[in-house]
C-alpha cells in the first residue's frame, strides 16, 4: 500500500520535472536548454561512449576516494567529540560555523596546493562531506539515553558487548542520516572541483560542453548525475526508514 | 519472617566530588540497614533525598565514599553484582529491539543455549501478559507496557534480588496500581527479594513489608516501619483502615523533610518566608 502510493509519488514528481523541463526549453530556447526528447535522443548515443565512461570513471574513482575520507575522518571526529564532553562542547560551534562557510572560497587554496590533481578533488569532495558526517555523529552519540548505558552493566554486558550491541544500534539511525547528507554533499564537492579546475571528468565535461555551446551534451551529462544523484539518496533514505520504523 | 540477611549497608555515605567550583554534595548517609531473604522493602523520601543513590550504590552502579554494602556476604565494588536485577523509571526498553528480542537481550549476551532462551524468555513474556506483543516494538507499545518490557529482561536472568528504581513513575494512578499487583505477583513466585524506590506513599504502604523514610538530603532513614501485610496481598488492601493509618504515619515523618526539600527550613511555610 505504502510501496505502491511511494511509487505513484515518485511517477509524478517525474512527470512535472519532464513537464516543467519542457516549459522551460521553449521558453529560454535550444540554444540555451534543449527540451527532453533532444536530450534524451543524444542520451541514448552519448551515454555508450567512450568518452563518456573515461570521465565517468574518474568522476567516480575521485568521488570513492573523496566519501572514503569524509566518512574515516567525519566519523572518527564525530565519535571522539561525542564522547569527550570537553573537546566536544569546544568543537562543536567551530564545526556548525565551518559547515555554513561557503567552502568554494577556498578552492584557490586546494587549487594551489595540490594542482591539477586527483588528489585536490578527493580534498575538495571531502572537506564538504567530513562536517555533516561528524555533527551528527556526535550528537547521536550524545543523545543516548543514559539509562541505556545503565541498563547495559546492569545486565553485566562486558564493554565491548556495550559497544557493539547497545551502542552502535542507539547511533546508527542518526549517523545514518549523516553518511546520507554527507554522500550529497561530497558529491557536489568533487563536481566544483571538477568544473573550476581539471582535465577529466564529468563536471569538467560539462564546463567544456558549455563552452562549446554543447548544449545537449551538457544537459544530457546533468540528468545522468541527478538520476544517480536521486536513485542514491532514495537508496539511503529507505534504508534510514526502515531502521526508524522501529524507533 | 526475617529471614537471613541478603544485603546490608554499613556506615554508608556517598558524597558527589565538587566539580567546576561546586562545592561536595553530601547526598546519602549514613545508612545501616539490612535487607532480609524475600522481603520486600521500600524507600519512599522527598526528591532529591538520595533514595535513588542509595539502590545506585546496593546495584553497583556507584561506589560508596565511605561504608561497605554487601550482597549475600560479598561486597558490591565496581560491578553490578550477578543476581542483581534493576529495573529504572526511564524508559529501557531498546527500541531497535522486538518485545522478544528485548526481554531475551541479557541471556543471549551471556551466552545461553538458544533452547533454554526460548524457554525463558516466553515464560517471562507470558507471566509480564506479553504474550500477543512479542513481535511488536516497544514504539507500538504503551508506557506501562514498555515498563513490563524491561522487568521482564530482568526477570529471565533470575535475579535473586529485584531493585526498582521509580518504575512507575511515569505512568497514571490506576496503571500504578494494577503494576502494584504485577509487582506482587513477581515478588511471590520469583521468592526474590525486592526493594522499590518511590516517592508514592501509597505505593509503598501497599506493596512493602517495610517501609524505610528517608530525610531530605543527605538521606538517611528517619524511621523504617513494618506493615504486616499477610504475603498473598494485593492492591485490594488500599480499602483496609491499617493501610490508610500506614501512609498517615509515613506522611507525619515525611511532610517537614518534603518542605525542606523545597527549600524551606522544616517550619510552616509562613515562617520560613518570615526567616527569610
Amino acid at each position: 500500500m505504502t510501496a505502491m502510493r511511494r511509487a505513484i509519488d515518485t511517477t509524478i514528481i517525474v512527470i512535472a520535472v519532464v513537464l516543467i523541463w519542457q516549459g522551460l526549453a521553449r521558453w529560454v530556447g535550444d540554444t540555451a536548454l534543449p527540451g527532453p526528447a533532444p536530450t534524451f535522443s543524444y542520451m541514448t548515443h552519448f551515454v555508450p561512449s567512450a568518452r563518456f565512461a573515461e570521465n565517468a570513471a574518474a568522476t567516480a574513482t575521485a568521488f570513492a576516494l573523496a566519501l572514503l575520507l569524509a566518512y574515516g575522518l567525519g566519523l572518527a571526529i564525530g565519535v571522539w567529540m561525542g564522547a569527550q564532553r570537553l573537546s566536544g562542547e569546544v568543537g562543536e560551534p567551530i564545526l556548525i560555523t565551518l559547515y555554513s562557510l561557503p567552502k568554494i572560497t577556498l578552492y584557490p587554496v586546494i587549487l594551489l596546493i595540490f594542482g591539477l590533481t586527483l588528489s585536490g578533488k578527493v580534498v575538495f569532495g571531502a572537506i564538504h562531506g567530513i562536517l555533516p558526517v561528524a555533527l551528527l555523529t556526535m550528537a547521536a552519540i550524545r543523545n543516548i539515553p543514559l539509562v541505556y548505558l545503565k541498563s547495559a552493566r546492569t545486565l553485566r554486558l562486558s564493554p565491548w558487548q556495550a559497544i557493539w550491541n547497545v551502542l552502535l544500534p542507539a547511533t546508527i539511525p542518526e549517523v545514518l542520516a549523516g553518511l546520507r547528507i554527507g554522500f550529497t554533499v561530497t558529491l557536489l564537492g568533487v563536481l566544483l572541483a571538477e568544473m573550476f579546475a581539471s582535465k577529466d571528468g564529468l563536471g569538467f565535461l560539462i564546463i567544456n560542453a558549455m563552452t562549446l555551446l554543447q548544449t545537449k551534451e551538457m544537459i544530457t551529462i546533468a540528468v545522468v548525475l541527478f538520476s544517480f544523484a536521486a536513485v542514491a539518496n532514495a537508496i539511503l533514505l529507505w534504508i534510514e526508514h526502515r531502521l526508524h520504523r522501529r524507533v | 519472617m526475617h529471614g537471613d540477611v541478603h544485603a546490608q549497608f554499613a556506615g554508608v555515605t556517598r558524597v558527589y566530588p565538587g566539580a567546576g567550583g561546586h562545592a561536595p554534595v553530601h547526598a546519602l548517609g549514613p545508612i545501616n540497614v539490612d535487607l532480609h531473604k524475600g522481603e520486600f522493602f521500600a524507600v519512599v523520601g522527598p526528591s532529591g533525598c538520595g533514595k535513588s543513590t542509595f539502590l545506585e550504590v546496593l546495584a553497583g552502579l556507584q561506589q560508596p565514599t565511605v561504608g561497605t554494602v554487601t550482597f549475600e556476604g560479598r561486597a558490591v565494588a565496581g560491578e553490578v553484582p550477578d543476581g542483581v536485577g534493576v529495573v529504572f523509571q526511564e524508559d529501557a526498553s531498546f527500541p531497535w529491539l522486538t518485545v522478544w528480542g528485548n526481554a531475551a537481550f541479557g541471556l543471549q549476551r551471556q551466552g545461553t543455549a538458544p533452547a533454554e532462551v526460548r524457554r525463558r524468555v516466553d515464560d517471562a513474556l507470558a507471566f509480564m501478559g506479553l504474550k500477543d506483543f512479542a513481535k511488536a516494538y516497544p514504539s507500538q507499545l504503551s508506557g506501562g507496557m514498555r515498563q513490563r518490557v524491561c522487568i521482564a529482561r530482568t526477570l529471565v536472568l533470575q535475579p535473586r534480588l529485584i531493585l526498582l528504581d521509580e518504575p512507575f513513575g511515569a505512568l497514571d494512578a490506576q496503571t500504578r496500581l494494577l503494576m502494584g499487583d504485577e509487582v506482587l505477583k513477581l515478588w511471590r513466585t520469583t521468592g526474590a527479594t525486592v526493594l522499590l524506590i518511590t516517592h508514592a506513599l501509597d505505593e509503598a504502604a501497599m506493596l512493602a513489608d517495610r517501609v524505610g523514610a528517608m530525610s531530605a538530603r543527605p538521606g538517611r532513614f528517619i524511621e523504617i516501619i513494618e506493615t504486616h501485610w499477610p504475603r498473598d496481598r494485593d492492591s485490594t488492601i488500599v480499602a483496609e483502615p491499617t493501610f490508610g493509618e500506614i501512609t498517615g504515619r509515613l506522611w507525619e515523618r515525611l511532610r517537614g523533610e518534603s518542605l525542606k526539600a523545597l527549600g524551606h527550613s522544616g517550619q510552616p511555610p509562613a515562617a520560613a518566608l518570615a526567616a527569610e
